[in-house]
């Protein structure tokens, strides 16, 4: 535990520093490593390469250009809540990011029903996407955000009950205790990689990758933003810096959705506790509080990389399949997951 | 008079500062919800208001039932709401048609909900205060009583949820 004491405004100055740090990086480095980069290469093409070393610096210039253009409103627009709905979406991003843990205590907060509440609050960016089609005065951008809210609500409840699954098995819903009985666990008596539950919930895991994909509305559950049917669904009528706020937070939740699969099914920031002989989340060393973050990043790394792989080589689904897909494929497997990890539980 | 109140050792005057500021909120949320000229304005003060309760919650250390709050009535119900009101009718700008000649009638009703709430609290609690540390009951607990002493209440509901289901299956079916 880490014995330095500080003073309650130091405290908040600290969590509001990190949190953005928290949504922003992320966000940045999935732009720049996956959208510029990833999908240039898959697309056999170089991707920026002026601005810095390979292109490294093109996302401040992107961001320069977006920060000093017009701010534009249309005509018949809602004013007011076609400015206040960017800000839902993207303050839902900044909720969400505090309960991820980072470490033994580099935690926002340590909430008691963590993931309850992430699953809550992720669930508030909707009435953003919706409220901004609505006020944009825009027949494209009113379907964009009627397709969005339809998607978001379906692909809510599999997430949900995915997660069910990882909670009956660690018994807790605190996020932090999650990654404790994960790296503290073991398979059959071995202890060497932990008990991560992507093996023992692999189909939880499949299901809530499958849902925020389409929490996330990136291709193939694209159908919100469809570029040749809807020019660019809710966010038709933003530009300058309101775009760029939606921008942000597309893929900041991106990041820290991810960063939730990994706190729920790869151990989170933790290492397998065996390796250092420790036993339980108190015995776990100091210097965690800094390595742990770099081993949350890699994992999520990893896992939005299979996100942006999946986005780039999948062509989009009409609304009837999303919708068939949703509530006859994945709400029946994941409450079949859900009933086999109840019995296994009660069972061993 | 209400300085002196504060000002009290055994008041929480950061906590009381707060509940008023969310309280002014909700009202002013709540009375919004029945002038407005907008359907969708109208559905998003009332989104204010869901928030100010769950905001209450956290404040009263019930950080579950806050969370509960917002998953189903800010991220379910309203969105519905909201998803419903825009498939339909959701003009941009004042409508006119959206006042009811009858809409007296509501004032009686809220005064009896609020006199019926208010004894069943004042009357459920008595004098009983909450400790100033208070901590939030674990999910666990919560879902301890709600399986065990509160199950046949809880029960109860479920039947009224599916009732209300099938009910609204049988009117929107049409053959």
């Amino acid at each position: 535990m880490i014995a330095v004491d500080l003073p309650y405004w130091a405290q908040s100055l600290l969590r509001v520093l990190g949190g953005t740090v928290a949504v922003l990086l992320p966000a940045g480095t999935i732009v720049y490593l996956f959208l510029f980069k990833m999908m240039s290469f898959m697309q056999s093409r170089l991707g920026p390469m002026e601005a810095g070393p390979y292109g490294s610096m093109q996302l401040f210039a992107e961001v320069g250009k977006w920060l000093q253009k017009e701010d534009i409103q249309p005509e018949n627009a809602d004013k007011r809540v076609f400015k206040i709905a960017p800000l839902v979406v993207l303050v839902s991003t900044f909720l969400l990011v505090a309960v991820v843990p980072f470490g033994p205590d580099a935690y926002f907060t340590d909430f008691e029903a963590g993931i309850f509440y992430a699953l809550a609050v992720s669930s508030v960016s909707v009435l953003g996407i919706l409220i901004a089609g609505w006020s944009s005065a825009n027949k494209y951008s009113l379907l964009g955000g009627l397709r969005a809210a339809g998607q978001l609500i379906a692909y809510e409840l599999p997430m949900v009950l995915a997660v069910i699954g990882v909670v009956i098995q660690a018994g807790t819903m605190n996020l932090n205790q999650i990654v404790a009985a994960q790296n503290a666990g073991s398979m059959f008596g071995w202890d060497g990689l932990g008990n991560p539950y992507v093996l023992t919930q692999f189909v939880g895991f499949v299901v809530f990758m499958i849902a925020i994909q389409a929490e996330l509305t990136q291709a193939p559950f694209d159908m919100p933003i469809a570029e040749s049917e809807l020019v660019s669904g809710y966010m038709t009528e933003y530009s300058g810096f309101r775009f760029l706020i939606f921008f942000i937070a597309e893929f900041a939740t991106v990041g820290v959705f991810t960063l939730i699969a990994s706190v729920l099914f790869l151990g989170g920031w933790g290492v397998p506790f065996a390796w250092f002989g420790w036993e339980s989340l108190g015995d776990v060393d100091n210097w965690m509080n800094v390595v742990g973050p770099l081993v949350m990043i890699t994992k999520m790394l990893a896992l939005s990389g299979i996100v942006m792989w999946v986005r780039f080589s999948y062509p989009r689904l009409r609304e009837d399949q999303l919708q068939r897909f949703a509530w006859k494929v994945l709400i029946p497997v994941s409450v079949v997951n859900i009933m086999v990890t109840a019995i296994l539980k009660v069972a061993f | 008079m209400s300085a002196v109140i504060l000002a009290a050792d055994d008041i929480q005057v950061a906590q009381n500062i707060g509940f008023g500021i969310i309280a002014a909120i909700m009202v002013i949320g709540a009375l919004k919800v029945v002038t407005s000229k907008n359907v969708v304005h109208a559905a998003l003060s009332l989104v204010l208001v869901l928030s100010g309760a769950a905001a209450q919650y956290i404040l009263l250390g019930a950080e579950f039932v806050a969370v509960s709050q917002i998953l189903v009535y800010v991220g379910a119900v309203m969105v519905l709401f909201l998803f419903g009101v825009m498939l339909t009718r959701a003009k941009l700008g004042k409508e006119t048609d959206l006042d009811q000649p009858k809409a007296w009638l509501g004032v009686p009703v809220a005064l009896l909900m609020l006199g019926v709430l208010a004894w069943v609290l004042i009357d459920g609690f008595q004098d009983e205060r909450l400790p100033a540390d208070a901590t939030s009951k674990a999910a666990v607990e919560i879902s301890d009583s709600v399986l065990g002493p509160a199950l046949v209440p809880f029960l109860a509901l479920t039947f009224v949820l599916v009732a209300a289901v099938i009910g609204g299956i049988v009117l929107a079916r049409k053959d």
